[in-house]
Formats: structure tokens, C-alpha cells, sequence
């Protein structure tokens, strides 16, 4: 039996509404709509459930969180239940009226987004024209009140270049990190892999930038990095583990070990408005189903790594293999590793592939005009 | 660190007791750092307005140990925060 820890993290999807469609928005395809949303009150208790179950950190997301009305009096309900209270957000949607009254609610600190590093690579990445400059507008307000800052930059083959900018202006903004996150291919990327695939070359530059950039601003910018996994041999250690560190509730009330478990078909979420969430997270069906490792198949089972990589993503090993309890087959002892490697180089060599935006199923998916 | 440095916690970064674990944690962006009594100890003492050099001397008398052995675990310890931008330096 493995023994259960209480979580550290939460991820609250406050809403999947957002003004922006980036193609690789981690999203499930089927978005949940406003009406199904829950509502101020039942969000209230679960932050508050949530520090009782030892929650440290509340990362409030989306969609874009400034979506919802009540984000004030949700930051401030997060800080009396004694969580740390972190805001990601495009930006879009925050005046500086706001983020003084979210200043005034306590919100502790600010992750912002960067689709690109220029109006034009941003704009097209997220769908949405002006939002550039709207983004960069609330970086100066958030710089003028002083939050502390993380910058977060999705890279993939069309902005890979754009690293050096933007670890240029994470600095400028007086940012303390910066995120640089090689796209994940779950939700919406997946429907992107042949647009948004780095070639192996990108994937050892943007590795390269990153080591050197760590040593040049060591004690400046702390600098966090997610690589391009389907062009790495060791898969990544998903979670810190399945239900050992972490949990996700969407915008409906659904509580999920990972914010794309969704995928896998067989498993059931339990809801916050049916149970407690205590015990939804040492009970429930989802986050027993990969805990551990029990469930291993060979070769985890018998693996060395086995406790380190806990076999890297179970969603990735849904999304490509449809088995969730396969090895990651970004793993070099996966049987499958050889044909995943040729599927990302086939990928990023299809240069025409257009973006799929993501959107709710009565917007067009290809390309919107905003 | 030198004596005359002043540490600071900078906005977004706290020192929180967690309840549930029954532990001193360091609450900063996106990371929580569990710390031992000595670390907790320290970072009690950071206030924004007593230099390193006075923290240290504080400690010594406190828990009657030779203060070069506490300043040099301190500075090893605020250093590593430091580097984490954890912990600010005003001179």
C-alpha cells in the first residue's frame, strides 16, 4: 500500500473562458461552459477544505481567472483559509483598478503569460489582436504595485527563437523567474503537434540557452525549464508522481489528479459538491488508480527509475499508446520510443501545418479573426 | 554575506506554520521550503532592519554556540535563498 502524503498544490480552473485561443492550451477539447461553473461560495469552501487537507499553494488559473467577477473576493477567501495565492493569467481582462483591489485582497504573486515576444508572434499565438499590448500594459501596472512576478513563455517551433527576447524581458519587467516550458502535448496541442513540434536542433538550442542563461543570472532570474519530451529519452516526472503532491478542481467542481486525467477513459472524478475533498483525495478512485507503483507493467516495474520518473505522464501514455499504465513512451525503454522520436521529427518537418485554435464547439476551430 | 548586509524577505515570500504537517515552512512563489528549527531560527530574526552580523551574535547568545560556527551555517543557508531569490540583500 503507498503511503499517502497530503497535497502541497493545488490547481483551481476557475473557468475555461478566455479571450485568447492558443493552440496549445492545456484545456480539455470540450471546454465547460459558464452555466456549469461553480459558484463563489462553493469555491470559498474548497480553498478552505483544501488548507484543512495541507494545501500551501493555490494556483488560480483557467481559462483566463480575471474571467470571473468574484476573482477579488476569491483571492480573498484563498488568503483567510492561509493558502498562498498565486494568479495565472494572460493579463487581458486586468485593469489597474482591479489588480489594486486584488493587491488590497492579498493576492501573494503574479504569473504571467507570454505567447510571444513581438505583437505579431503573440497576437497570432493567441488569437487575439491587440492583446500584445494589453499584456504589456498590465505588466507595467503589476511591476508599478510591486507583485512579485513570474513570467511564463509556452515555446515551440514557430517562437523558439524569441527565447533570448523573452528571457530579456522578464528582466525588464522585474520579473524574479521565468517559466520556460517547452508545449506539452496534451488538450489542445495535440490537435497542433504537426504546427507546433520543435525540430530536435530547436529542442538542443532552446536547452542550451537555458544552462547558459541559469549561469549568467544566477541570484537575478531563477529559471525553471520543461523540455521538448518527445525529443529527450527520460520522461518527465509527471505531477512529482500521480496524487502525491498535487490535485486539480475544473471549473465545474471536478476533482483531477492532472489537469488532462480526463483523457483517460476508465477513471471517474469525484465532484466538490459530492464529496469532501479530504476525502476525495485519500479515497477516491482516480488518484488511487496511479499511485505509487502498483499499477506498473513492465519494463517499470523492474526499472531503477521507477520511484524518480514514476514512468513519466499517464495521459501521454493514454494519448499515444491508449494505455495509461504503458511507459511513457518518451522513455528510452519504452518498445515504442523509436517510433515516437520519428513521429516528432516527421512533426516539425511539416511546415505549412496550420494552428487549431481552440474554442467553444460553436466557434470555427481554424483560424478566428478577433 | 557579509556582517554589515542586511537580509529581507522580499513581497511574496513568508514564513507560514503549516498546521497540517506541523512544520515552519517558507511560503515564495510557486515553491514551498520545509525548514529544520535552525533554519526557522534564522529566518525569525530577519526583520528588514538587523544586520547579518547582528542576527548572528543574537543566535550565538541565544543558543549559546560559537558565533563563527552560526554565521557560517547561516550565510551557506541565506546564500542558497538568496540564489532562489528567496531572500533580498540591502547593504
Amino acid at each position: 500500500m503507498t503511503k499517502v502524503n497530503p497535497p502541497i498544490a493545488m490547481l483551481a480552473e476557475l473557468t475555461h473562458r478566455c479571450p485568447l485561443s492558443c493552440p496549445y492550451c492545456s484545456n480539455p477539447l470540450e471546454l465547460a461552459r459558464q452555466e456549469t461553473e461553480i459558484d463563489t461560495a462553493t469555491w470559498c469552501d474548497v480553498f478552505r477544505q483544501a488548507a484543512d487537507l495541507g494545501v500551501l499553494q493555490l494556483h488560480l488559473s483557467g481559462g483566463e481567472p480575471a474571467s470571473r467577477r468574484d476573482l477579488v473576493p476569491l483571492v480573498e477567501a484563498a488568503r483567510d483559509a492561509g493558502l498562498y495565492t498565486n494568479l495565472i493569467t494572460s493579463g487581458i481582462g486586468l485593469t489597474e483598478k482591479r489588480l489594486h483591489a486584488l493587491d488590497e485582497a492579498g493576492l501573494d504573486h503574479v504569473q504571467l503569460s507570454l505567447q510571444g515576444t513581438d505583437p505579431a508572434m503573440a497576437d497570432e499565438i493567441g488569437g487575439y489582436r491587440g492583446g500584445f499590448a494589453r499584456k504589456m500594459q498590465a505588466a507595467q501596472w503589476i511591476g508599478e504595485i510591486g507583485f512579485p512576478l513570474t513570467l511564463n513563455v509556452v515555446l515551440h517551433r514557430r517562437n523558439l527563437h524569441q527565447l533570448p527576447r523573452a528571457i530579456e524581458m522578464a528582466q525588464e519587467m522585474g520579473a524574479r523567474r521565468i517559466e520556460i516550458a517547452t508545449v506539452q502535448f496534451h488538450g489542445w496541442a495535440i490537435e497542433n503537434r504537426a504546427a507546433l513540434m520543435p525540430t530536435k536542433e530547436q529542442a538542443r538550442e532552446a536547452s542550451r540557452l537555458v544552462v547558459e542563461a541559469r549561469a549568467r543570472l544566477k541570484g537575478e532570474l531563477v529559471i525553471d525549464y520543461v523540455p521538448a519530451d518527445y525529443h529527450e529519452d527520460l520522461p518527465k516526472r509527471c505531477m512529482g508522481g500521480w496524487g502525491s503532491s498535487g490535485l486539480n478542481i475544473t471549473p465545474d467542481g471536478r476533482v483531477l489528479p492532472c489537469h488532462a486525467a480526463e483523457t483517460i477513459p476508465h477513471l471517474t472524478f469525484d465532484r466538490v459538491t459530492e464529496r469532501p475533498l479530504s476525502e476525495i483525495w485519500y479515497e477516491g478512485s482516480a488518484f488511487n488508480a496511479y499511485r505509487g507503483t502498483d499499477w506498473m507493467q513492465e519494463p517499470c516495474r523492474s526499472c531503477d527509475r521507477r520511484e524518480i520518473d514514476f514512468g513519466g505522464c499517464r495521459c501521454q501514455a493514454m494519448a499515444l499508446l491508449g494505455d495509461p499504465a504503458a511507459t511513457d513512451p518518451v522513455c528510452v525503454k519504452s518498445p515504442h520510443h523509436g517510433v515516437l522520436q520519428e513521429s516528432a521529427n516527421s512533426f516539425a518537418a511539416q511546415d505549412d501545418a496550420p494552428l487549431v485554435y481552440r474554442g467553444f464547439p460553436e466557434t470555427p476551430s481554424k483560424a478566428r479573426t478577433s | 554575506m557579509r556582517a554589515g548586509d542586511i537580509p529581507v524577505l522580499p513581497r511574496g515570500v513568508r514564513l507560514h506554520y503549516d498546521r497540517v504537517r506541523e512544520a515552519w515552512v517558507l511560503l515564495a512563489p510557486e515553491r514551498a521550503v520545509t525548514l529544520d528549527a535552525i533554519g526557522h531560527a534564522i529566518l525569525s530574526e530577519v526583520d528588514g532592519q538587523r544586520s547579518f552580523g547582528e542576527i548572528t551574535k543574537m543566535l550565538a547568545d541565544k543558543y549559546d554556540a560559537p558565533s563563527e560556527q552560526i554565521a557560517k551555517d547561516s550565510a551557506g543557508f541565506l546564500a542558497a535563498l538568496r540564489d532562489r531569490r528567496f531572500l533580498d540583500v540591502a547593504r
